[in-house]
């Protein structure tokens, strides 16, 4: 029952003050008679509270207390990532690793929402982070909406132990953001195919075990139509890794050379030539799920800026007040949007186009963020980790260098705007 | 944990712009906006039949007495509308701080006629202006007098209003003065006037921060519109990439303005610690977002936009007017850097 002309405006003359009451007025019987009873409510259920408590428990007992201590004195990448497998072994045998997938592939069966406290409950709690992130939270997920039985007993395990660490080849030198113009080639030959081709910009490409990729199958079709999403196996004959140097100085990615690698016909995601719609499920996850932990990250990286512009007397300059208020702000919205998100996405069970949003808004706000903190260090923001005058080890200098590639990596701002104009919003294609 | 409107203040929004689209379409927007007062008496008994103006105040006053979420969801709807008229000034304000700071007595005298849509009623702390002074049975003022705050109440018959020409059409401003001092009547006094005042401005500006939203939404909604119809160079304006980002900043200002906005209202419901810092937050971010949208909007729109017929320039006019009230976006900040920084 919706608006009720009966109810409104029987009496079209005002009564003067003190006269009786319309008649006609909706009361509150009515009101809930009609509408129903139900509020918002952003508290957690019983039954989050108690997994909520359940793992803060359980962190209680296993988090290894000065853990941050113990992995920078590891010296090379190799020895600190092999640290964080350890951890993630840890995790997976308390159950606390994709928590949200099925029983039967090694996950609880949790909600959404109960996969988002885990996730908000390791930030805050400052835990290691886990050593397969693409695995656990992208390629799992295809792998659970794509995959056959068993391609999911085959992978899924293994994926939540940490025993096999993934990495994601979409992009090539010629097909950034024009992602389906790849050229990386993948020939039937029997039960294999033959896979020949390049990749670039791969994340823990110089860790993994396996990539999940996008490669050509049908040369002839339509550009999204010709391509197949395909398991590769990085220890085959044939794979070559080649780490990339960022603008960081690290070399957090790599490039692959794929030259006559065969790949079982089984490993094979989805069906082929529909390989465009699986990675675009792989995605939106990308989009919706990799921030989930952001805004805590953001809040702890903002405290202590604060605490830095206290120390240094630049909290009292207005200007600097506004700017940090401003920051404080956004980092809300984003917590606050964010939740909205994922009330959406647990009713419909799938991420939308509206993670662009939430894509587009925190990488933005992150390189405005690491100015404002710049500004506030002054000379010191430039100083990096070696120099015993740095704040925080060089994290500001270097926390401002990286934001530059939060507005490239998964999917660029300019195609993010593209998708919401065109998914959200409806308007006409521009390419 | 579910962070969205519940079903029932989903319907009730729902209605509510059914019943505007019905009862307050932009032609009587428009006529409204050419009035003297933009007050139309007849539409004010109707929303009260609706229950609005006694939507959050209680039962035994007449009131619906519903939430902060739900007074959110129909303010929205207002401001989608571009509802003219005194709603802001009676409801939220002056009707939330008689809820807060009159005695029984009083509100059964002053409060209950609110709710039943007998009487409307403005508030004046010092400043420029009381808004809809002009339409309002009496004016409530926030005063500094012997070293402590009054709230004082006075008949229409003690104040005279003089109307100061501004931006927004829709809702007017009036110069105050009080021609018969000794007609006043004390309503709360030192901390308890202050505490009902400062309850009153976090209640009153989170709902202008949704009738803001609203308003915002309806700017992206026509503009769409506009960019899906108008043809420049054989195509629609809105498949040019320069048009679809403008496009999309202004959906991505919409939906976060919308979360801090509900955020805000829910915070204020439920009495939240960080129920203060909330509506700082959603009146800083909102006073940005509804200008940045108006200005995409009208951008979007070509000459049309710049005319006096385009309906946008009536929106841009709430925005600015809205922008200013209960403080800016600078002024919200330093708010927030108080709680954050200290100082
Ligand atoms: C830190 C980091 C980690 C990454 N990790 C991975 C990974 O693990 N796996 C992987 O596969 N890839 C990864 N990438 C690659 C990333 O997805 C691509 O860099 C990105 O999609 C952009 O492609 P491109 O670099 O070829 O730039 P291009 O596509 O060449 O874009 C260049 C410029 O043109 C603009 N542009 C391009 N097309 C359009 C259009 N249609 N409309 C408007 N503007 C347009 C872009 O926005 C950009 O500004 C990573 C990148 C970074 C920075």
């Amino acid at each position: 029952m919706l608006y009720d002309p009966e109810a409104c405006g029987q009496s079209a003359q005002i009564a003067a003050p003190g006269t009786k009451p319309f008649n006609k007025r909706i009361s509150r019987q009515w009101y809930d008679d009609r509408f129903g009873t139900t509020r918002m409510d952003l508290n957690l259920s019983p039954p989050e509270i108690q997994f909520r408590d359940e793992l803060r428990a359980w962190l209680e007992q296993n988090l290894p207390r000065n853990w941050k201590q113990e992995h920078a004195a590891l010296g090379a990448m190799e020895e600190k990532f092999a640290y964080l497998r350890r951890w993630q072994k840890k995790l997976y045998e308390g159950g606390w690793v994709g928590v949200a997938w099925p029983k039967d592939y090694g996950g609880r069966g949790a909600s959404l929402i109960e996969q988002v406290i885990l996730i908000e409950e390791m930030a805050r709690a400052s835990a290691p982070p886990v050593a397969n992130v693409l695995g656990v939270g992208l390629v799992g997920p295809t792998l659970i909406a794509y995959g056959d039985d068993a391609q999911k007993k085959r992978f899924l395990a293994k994926i939540l132990s940490g025993e096999e660490i993934w990495c994601q080849g979409f992009s090539e030198p010629n097909a950034g953001s024009d992602l389906a113009a790849l050229g990386s080639e993948a020939r039937r030959d029997g039960d294999h195919f033959i896979l020949d081709g390049h990749k670039v910009w791969n994340s823990y490409g110089w860790a993994a075990d396996w990539c999940a990729m996008l490669v050509r199958t049908d040369p002839q079709a339509p550009k999204h139509k010709g391509l197949t999403y395909l398991l590769v196996d990085m220890h085959s004959p044939g794979v070559r890794v080649r780490p990339l140097r960022q603008m960081t100085g690290e070399s957090e990615f790599s490039e692959l050379f794929f030259q006559n690698v065969r790949v079982p016909a089984e490993n094979v995601l989805g069906r082929v030539n529909d390989g465009w719609n699986v990675a675009i499920s792989t995605l939106m996850h990308e989009r919706n799920t990799l921030g989930a932990n952001l805004h805590i990250v953001f809040k702890r990286q903002f405290d202590r800026i604060v605490e830095l512009a206290r120390a240094n007397g630049k909290a009292a300059d207005p200007l600097v007040r506004q700017k940090l208020a401003r920051c404080r702000a956004d980092i809300e919205v984003f917590r606050l949007t964010q939740m909205r998100a994922i009330t959406r996405v647990n009713q419909s069970g799938v991420p939308g186009p509206e993670g662009s949003i939430l894509k587009i808004f925190w990488s933005e706000f992150n390189q405005r963020f690491q100015q404002v903190a710049s500004e506030i260090l002054g000379p010191y923001a430039q100083l990096t980790g070696e120099c015993e005058h740095s704040p925080d080890e060089g994290q500001w200098a270097y926390g401002f260098l990286r934001a530059r590639g939060n507005t490239i990596e998964a999917g660029t701002s300019e195609v993010q705007r593209n998708i919401v104009a065109q998914f959200v919003l409806g308007l006409p294609k521009s390419y | 944990m579910r962070f969205d409107l519940s079903e029932t203040q989903q319907l009730l929004k729902n209605t509510a712009r059914k019943f505007l689209q019905a009862e307050c379409p932009m032609a009587e927007v428009r006529r409204l906006m050419e009035t003297e007062t933009a007050h139309d008496p007849v539409l004010w008994s109707k929303i009260a039949a609706q229950g609005w103006t006694g939507i959050v105040f209680p039962e035994e006053y007449d009131g619906l007495g519903l939430g902060m979420v739900e007074l959110a969801a129909t303010m929205e709807e207002m401001g989608r509308a571009l509802m003219p008229g005194p709603y802001l000034a009676t409801v939220p304000m002056a009707g939330v701080l008689l809820d807060a700071a009159a005695s029984a007595a009083q509100k059964r005298k002053y409060l209950a006629p609110i709710c039943r849509g007998e009487a409307r009623a403005a508030v004046f702390e010092g400043g420029l202006f009381a808004q809809d002074l002009g339409v309002a049975d009496y004016l409530i003022q926030a005063d500094r007098r012997n070293g402590a705050l009054e709230l004082v109440l006075w008949p229409a018959s003690a104040v005279a209003a003089k109307p100061m020409p501004a931006l927004d059409l829709t809702r007017r401003l009036y110069e105050v003065a009080i021609t018969n001092p000794a007609a006043g009547e004390l309503l709360a006094r030192g901390s308890e006037a202050q505490a009902a005042l400062d309850h009153m401005y976090d209640v009153a500006t989170t709902a202008l921060v949704a009738e803001m939203l609203g308003g915002m939404q309806r700017v992206l909604e026509i503009t769409v519109e506009y960019a899906k119809t108008r043809k420049q160079f054989g195509k629609p304006i809105g498949q040019f990439q320069a048009v679809q980002h403008l496009c999309a900043d202004m959906v991505l200002l919409v939906e976060t303005t919308r979360s801090a906005a509900y955020y805000a209202a829910y915070a204020l419901q439920e009495k939240l610690p960080e129920a203060r810092e909330a509506v700082s937050i959603a009146k800083s971010y909102a006073s940005e977002a509804y200008r940045e949208v108006g200005n995409r909007g009208i951008q979007i729109h070509g000459g049309m936009g710049f005319t006096w017929e385009n309906d946008l320039h009536l929106y841009y006019r709430r925005a600015k007017a809205s922008e200013i009230l209960f403080g800016d976006a600078t002024e919200h900040r330093e708010r927030i850097a108080r709680l954050v920084l200290g100082g």
